[in-house]
Parts: C-alpha cells; sequence; structure tokens
C-alpha cells in the first residue's frame, strides 16, 4: 500500500518537502495547450467539504516537458503524470510525447477523464483509454468519476480499452451559495467536491470497480486518517491517493503512515470483500 | 525554509473594536517577514485560515481577526490553553529597504502594518475606517493619522513616499494606479497556504497570480 497525492492537490516545485512524505507523486493534470484556469474566487469551504473549480490551470504540454519534467526529475521521485485534454488524440498526443520524453523515469500516466470544471471530451472513457493505449506502453491508469451512475460499467469498458489501472474517484460536481446574497460563492458557479463528504462515495466506486474488473486501484476521496485508508483497502484499493487533507495538514502522509504503523493494509486488500477474512484480520490487529 | 507547522497554545485573546486580537504562544515558530502570513487551524472546519502576523510579542505571535464567517468566528472564540496547529511564516512579506516608508492601511488591512512599522522604526501611517468603532483598531499603530470613511485614499498625497499598504481591493487598486512601485499586500480565499491548490489565483495585471507563493506582497506595476 503506497501514499501519493490525489493530482491537482500538490505541487512538488513549490513543496518538494511535502512531495518526499509520499511514495509517488502525481503531477497536476497537463493538457496539449496552457491553461490560466478559471477566473477567481476558485475555491469555497463547504460543511464538510471543499468546492474547487480551477479549471485545469497548467502550463501546456510543451512547457512541462521543455521546462517542468526536468525540474521534477531533479527531485527523483517516483513520478505520475495526470494527462486531460478534450478529445481522444488530445490524451493520446500527450502519451504519446511522453513516452518518448521520459519513457524509464515515469511510473504511470493517470488520464483524467472526469474533470467537472470543464467541458467533457466528446469521446468516451474508453475511446480514449484506447488512443492512449495505442500510444504508449507506459502503465496507464483511468481516473474516473463517481457522478456517472454505473460506474463499474465504465470501469469495465476501460478495462477492456486496455487501462492497467484505476484512479477513484474525482471530484462531484457541487455548488455553495453565500448565505447572505444567494449568489455562487464560485465564479464558475459549480466546482469540483472533495474532502470527508466525499468518503462514502469513494467506498462505494472502490467497491464496485473492484469487483467488476480486478485491476489496481488508485483509491481517493476524504481520506483524512488511517482509518481511511484500511476502509479503501478492504474495499479494493492498492494503492491511496491524499487529496484535500494536504491543505491543511502537509504533515497528512507522516501522520497516516504512523497511524497505520500497526495495520497490515496489504493485507487487508488481499481479502478484500471476504468480510470472515476481514473479520480474522481485525481481530488479529486487536490481539 | 523556515516554515513548520506546529500546534500552539493560545496565550490569550482581547477585542480591539470589533475585531480580535489573538496570541499564540510562539512554539518553534519563526514570526518571519512582515507581510508574510500564517495558515491557522479554525476549530470545527476544514481548512486553516490565511492570517497574516499583526506583532510579534516576545514568545508570542498575533494575529488580528475580523470574524466574517464561520472559521473566524470560530478562530475568535477561542481561549487561552486552547491549542491549535499552525504552519507558517508563508508567502513573500513587505521589503523593508525602502527610503521614505508610508504605511496605508484601510479596515482590516491594518493587519499586517504594527508589525511591518516596528521593523520600519514607526514610520508615518494613514489608516482609513468604514466606522468610528472599526478606527479602535487603530490603537495597534500609535502615531498613525486616521480617518473615518468616507476618505479616498486618492486624496492622500502620496507622492514623493514609499507607500507600503493593505486593505480593501478598491484601495489597492487606487494606490497602484497612483504610486507605481508601491507595495501592496493582497487577499484571497486559500486552502493551502503553500502553492498546492491553486485556489488563490486573483487577477493581478491581467494576470491570474497564485498568491500564496507569488504574494501575498507584490509590487504594483511600473
Amino acid at each position: 500500500m503506497r501514499l501519493l497525492n490525489a493530482s491537482g492537490c500538490l505541487d512538488a516545485l513549490v513543496a518538494p518537502e511535502v512531495a518526499r512524505r509520499l511514495d509517488a507523486f502525481v503531477t497536476k493534470t497537463i493538457t496539449p495547450l496552457p491553461r490560466e484556469g478559471n477566473a477567481p474566487p476558485r475555491i469555497a469551504e463547504t460543511a464538510h467539504g471543499l468546492l474547487n473549480a480551477i479549471g485545469l490551470a497548467n502550463p501546456g504540454r510543451e512547457r512541462f516537458l521543455d521546462d517542468h519534467l526536468p525540474r521534477l526529475r531533479e527531485l527523483e521521485l517516483p513520478l505520475w503524470v495526470s494527462v486531460g485534454g478534450f478529445c481522444a488524440g488530445d490524451y493520446a498526443d500527450t502519451c504519446a510525447a511522453l513516452a518518448e520524453a521520459a519513457l524509464d523515469e515515469l511510473e504511470a500516466i493517470e488520464l483524467n477523464l472526469s474533470c467537472p470544471n470543464v467541458d467533457e471530451a466528446a469521446d468516451s472513457a474508453a475511446e480514449i483509454v484506447a488512443a492512449c493505449r495505442a500510444a504508449t506502453p507506459l502503465p496507464l491508469f483511468a481516473k474516473l468519476s463517481a457522478a456517472h451512475p454505473d460506474i463499474a460499467s465504465v470501469a469495465r469498458a476501460v478495462a477492456d480499452a486496455g487501462a492497467d489501472g484505476l484512479s477513484l474517484v474525482n471530484t462531484l460536481r457541487g455548488l455553495a451559495l453565500d448565505p447572505a446574497t444567494l449568489r455562487p460563492l464560485l465564479a464558475r458557479t459549480t466546482g469540483g467536491l472533495s474532502g470527508p463528504t466525499l468518503k462514502p462515495i469513494a467506498l462505494a466506486a472502490v467497491h464496485a470497480c473492484h469487483a467488476a474488473t480486478g485491476l489496481p486501484i488508485v483509491g481517493m476521496g476524504g481520506v483524512t486518517c488511517g482509518q481511511d485508508v484500511v476502509e479503501l483497502a478492504a474495499c479494493g484499493a492498492t494503492d491511496v491517493a491524499l487529496g484535500t487533507v494536504l491543505f491543511g495538514d502537509p504533515d497528512a502522509p507522516d501522520r497516516i503512515r504512523e497511524e497505520l504503523a500497526s495495520v497490515a493494509v496489504d493485507d487487508v486488500h488481499a481479502v478484500a470483500h471476504d468480510p470472515e477474512k476481514l473479520l480474522e484480520l481485525r481481530a488479529k490487529a486487536v490481539a | 525554509m523556515s516554515t513548520r507547522r506546529e500546534r500552539l497554545r493560545v496565550a490569550g485573546s482581547e477585542p480591539v473594536g470589533p475585531y480580535t486580537l489573538l496570541r499564540l504562544e510562539r512554539g518553534g515558530l519563526e514570526p518571519g517577514v512582515p507581510g508574510q502570513f500564517f495558515m491557522l487551524e479554525a476549530p470545527g472546519r476544514l481548512l486553516p485560515r490565511p492570517l497574516s502576523l499583526c506583532l510579534a510579542p516576545p514568545g508570542e505571535l498575533a494575529f488580528l481577526l475580523d470574524p466574517v464567517g464561520p472559521g473566524t468566528e470560530a478562530l475568535c472564540a477561542l481561549d487561552a490553553g486552547d491549542r491549535i496547529h499552525v504552519l507558517g511564516p508563508l508567502g513573500n512579506g513587505y521589503r523593508l529597504d525602502v527610503e521614505r516608508p508610508l504605511l496605508v492601511g484601510g479596515g482590516i488591512g491594518l493587519a499586517p502594518l504594527p508589525y511591518l512599522a516596528e521593523a520600519l522604526r514607526f514610520p508615518p501611517a494613514v489608516l482609513g475606517f468604514r466606522t468610528a468603532r472599526h478606527a479602535e483598531a487603530a490603537a495597534l499603530l500609535p502615531g498613525a493619522e486616521v480617518v473615518v470613511d468616507p476618505v479616498l485614499v486618492t486624496d492622500c498625497n502620496l507622492e514623493g513616499f514609499d507607500v507600503l499598504a493593505c486593505g480593501p481591493e478598491p484601495m489597492l487598486h487606487a494606490i497602484a494606479a497612483t504610486c507605481p512601485g508601491a507595495q501592496l499586500a493582497w487577499e484571497a480565499r486559500m486552502a493551502c497556504g503553500y502553492g498546492a491548490c491553486y485556489g488563490c489565483a486573483v487577477e493581478i495585471d491581467g494576470e491570474l497570480k497564485r498568491l500564496c507563493v507569488e504574494g501575498p506582497v507584490l509590487d504594483a506595476a511600473a
């Protein structure tokens, strides 16, 4: 069980000491062209979560490859690159460029198929994965949204199209109003909801997709403590990513590892979905 | 980097007009440069709140709070002996290599100026407030000229001064228009304070800047 960051929740170039607390660093999503992102305000706190409408702000593929990637390389962190786009060709071109520039240096590519803050790609998740599969030998993780009414069917489709793993889940679209004016707090009106409020949704998605595909899963959504990691493993997550918790607590990776010191999380994952064996493990841990 | 995160004990909390001055025992945290800020855990809330340092009494860090929402209200309600996590100092503060400093503050924008005034050996200062009650907070900056609305910053004679300002955006824009080179401390909602979330982007001079790492103090465009 490894701890990663959720894409877009950490900048290793600005906070390398936080990135070094993780087992791998996942970049913010890279699109073919640079994007300034959405107009501010871009974030709003809700009762138990955070809404963001950053809008895939990123330097674009060319500047990422020429400027950011060399500096990330110097940090010598296991590296995942998150790839985004607006059609299958966008994704595939970036995957091909990454394979050419850094085949031996990247652990995996995460395909962001589910940003709630930009217009969706016209192609289906499976079409995008298939195009990327043809473009790169690098491991491909498809990041899906629990907004789909049947996420397990999407997971099966991307598995058939050649995905090596799944990242579950992205944020869900939400809206928050200023209590006094009743106007949206975000300039874009809606944003992606993250934080503790998302955890039950993440558990359900991981549970369903593990049963449907058996693929490796990076589980994420509302993780704040070691117990959340154990629960994601019990639902089928192989690894876990930290998102919103990093904003308030950059020391969270170390703290969560301490909380997990006496738990064999990989054993939990190995018997995911088996209530009796999970109970046996629990009994052993308590004893 | 001298930035650290520690759980600090509340030394005390006093009302200052409608605001609250929250004093924390410093622990291992450095006070940093005037204009830098700290992320303070807001009890019961998911995210910490960004606050610039107001004063650095021996062994303490003091923050001026305007209770404008649930997070700042929770911070204002802290009692001596309570403990909260604090991360900092963060961001870029004011440059202190100025010849004729003039401090300009509007409303809660007073917050970073007392610590800045100490560092600059108490230069002249102008503070503007909405009401006489808000203006009570000027006690934190002895010697400052205090005006109560309606007074426009553009009516003040800023010429020849190195202006160091903090206050509402229209005030900062007005200063930027009349004083190229002024140092302006901007404000934005932040989730992290250390460059991770991209939430604090504000449009300055036609560009979106991540205020926590590029600011919060920025030079007005020449």
